[in-house]
């Protein structure tokens, strides 16, 4: 998991100019580090109201 | 020549009926079904529902032969039953509301499909809460575990030729179901295998690796196999087979659904035309399932019977590589033409961002996006993995309700637009046998008696009722039969014609 954390923190660093060859990448997570704030804040706002009592009390039968 | 992939998908989904003390599965899901099927007939004033045919189910009969060694599991067949204008079926499976997608020709089909229903699943949650005293709710989730033991599958289904030694497809399709975790995992907190924790496995790829406990078998409910021997063609026996997959995640993200029918499509193409010289043969096949899901860094060596190590990337890799050679070889057509191009290049988009930094794929693949917004809340509240909160985020990324899905909210791309999943609710794919089916309960609903994937019965008011068999999964297109439907004014004229043609 500390490596995970390491890479994440190095992809930033990465060339803009690579932006054109490679369209997706670089750009794509720098913007989603910066949403991340956005997001956890929208998130907030929709958790569910008893969000821990109901995990607790999620059983399902098994399916298939 | 490798037979065209036919393709479909079946999703159970979980369901809790809120704030009604004990909850009961069962009649939960019949009335989520029931409601759905009840404001579909208010608003188009469409006749009588369309019960499922269980004729030719036998989901007991074992591709390894009579002799198999697992007991059959039970249909039901008291519970609600609908086959839909769209081709899909959407029933009570044990104690879930499931939805099998029609047959479709290529992967994005799929995905169009399996968003149409979710759709469905969503405009049932509405009708049914309009009918529950105030205070009580369903509430449906697209995931596969409970994170208490209990699992529900997403299951693949894909058309083979007959033919292919199924040891063959063992072989093969074992070492991609191991491997393509990397991207199908819809991401899952703690472990609910044995002896395992969230303290052992904070975080892992998949929802499902925990709960396969063989290689081989029948059963899908007790001591999952990897691969599963169900042989129950629903089309012309001699021919063909269906490929019955139980080994996936249910995904929200589109890519992760279109990659992993994309991919597995190619695998199995490539079996039928003996295109994968090199078998990867794990040691213990069970093991390796877990190891791979497990495996944050993506980089855990896999032991094979032969010797050396392999990593779930690298056996990717060389099946990406193989795929290439053989679309350069054989051409794309049993994977669906040009979107058998999109499936190349979005899995080497995939395999590279896996590679370099996983984390970029948090807008395409389930268990990325799932872990930076747990991982964001968990740093910007300071919590440990194994927090209840942390537990509610991970579940409430898979609510279907479009208001509290947390997936709906991550970012992630789209390969579908709202406007072809709206039309897939009611409209059926116009090139595989799911298009005969959809056309006649849209044109004669109250003349089919019953319908099932390879058969469809008419009452035309004749003393006994007509049955026209549909064992070829390719046929009954809009291309073979759209005139014919469109032109006959009854079904009996149908069946006149088809008896002619």
């Amino acid at each position: 998991m500390a490596d995970q954390e390491h890479k994440r923190k190095a992809a930033p660093a990465r060339k803009v100019e690579e932006v054109t060859e490679v369209p997706a990448t670089s750009e794509t997570g720098e913007k989603l580090k910066a949403d991340i704030d956005d997001l956890l804040d929208e998130i907030d706002e929709v958790l569910e109201t008893n969000a821990e009592d109901f995990v607790r009390s999620y059983v399902q039968k098994g399916g298939e | 020549m490798a037979l065209h992939k036919v393709i479909g998908v079946e999703t159970e989904f979980g369901i809790v009926h809120r704030g009604a003390g004990e909850s009961n599965p069962v009649t939960a899901s019949s009335m989520l079904i029931n409601a759905y099927l009840a404001d579909l007939e208010r608003e188009q004033r469409a006749g009588p529902k369309v019960g499922w045919d269980f004729e030719d189910e036998s989901p007991g009969n074992d591709a390894r032969g009579p002799s198999g060694p697992s007991a059959p599991p039970e249909v039901e067949t008291h519970l609600v039953n609908a086959v839909l204008t769209n081709g899909a079926r959407y029933y009570v499976d044990h104690a879930h509301p499931e939805c099998s997608t029609p047959e479709c020709a290529d992967a994005r089909s799929v995905v169009v499909y399996d968003r149409a229903a979710e759709a469905i699943l969503q405009r049932s949650i509405v009708a049914a809460n309009r009918l529950l005293p105030d205070g009580q709710e369903l509430v449906v989730h697209k995931n596969n575990s409970d994170g208490k033991g209990n699992s529900y599958g997403c299951h693949e289904n894909y058309l083979m030729a007959r033919s292919v030694p199924f040891g063959k497809i063992i072989t093969h399709a074992t070492a991609h179901f191991i491997s393509r975790q990397l991207f199908t995992g819809s991401g899952k907190i703690g472990s609910e295998a044995p002896g395992l924790g969230v303290r052992e496995v904070p975080y892992q790829l998949t929802q499902r690796a925990d709960f396969f406990e063989a290689e081989v078998g029948l059963e899908t409910t007790l001591k999952r196999p990897i691969i599963n021997t169900r042989d129950e063609p629903h089309a012309d026996a001699q021919k063909y087979r269906r490929l019955h997959v139980i080994a996936g995640d249910a995904n929200c993200s589109e890519t992760a659904t279109f990659l992993k029918v994309g991919s597995t499509a190619f695998v199995l193409a490539m079996v039928e035309d003996d295109a994968l010289p090199r078998p990867f043969v794990f040691r213990d096949p069970v093991q390796a399932m877990r190891q791979v899901s497990y495996d944050m860094s993506l980089q855990r060596p896999l032991e094979l019977v032969d010797g050396p190590t392999v990593t779930a990337l690298e056996v990717q890799w060389e099946l990406l590589d193989r795929s290439r050679k053989w679309a350069e070889e054989r051409g794309l057509e049993a994977v669906g033409g040009d979107v058998g191009i999109q499936v190349l290049d979005t899995w080497e988009e995939i395999l590279t961002g896996l590679e370099t930094d996983p984390m970029v794929l948090a807008d395409r693949l389930d268990w990325v996006a799932k872990y930076r917004i747990l991982s964001g809340y968990r740093e910007r509240h300071g919590l440990e993995w194994g927090d209840h909160r942390l537990d509610a985020l991970a579940l409430q990324y898979h609510d279907v309700r479009p208001e509290r899905s947390l997936a709906a909210r991550a970012g992630l791309r789209r390969i579908t637009n709202d406007a072809e999943v709206i039309r897939a609710m009611t409209e059926p794919p116009t090139d595989t046998r799911a298009y005969f089916r959809g056309r006649c309960l849209q044109r004669w609903a109250s003349q089919v008696v019953a319908a099932n994937w390879d058969s469809i019965v008419f009452d035309v008011g004749q003393e006994s009722l007509r049955r026209v068999p549909m064992m070829e999964p390719l046929r009954g297109t809009r291309a073979h039969v759209g005139t014919l439907v469109d032109e006959s004014a009854t079904p009996a004229e149908l069946l006149a014609r088809l008896g002619g043609a």
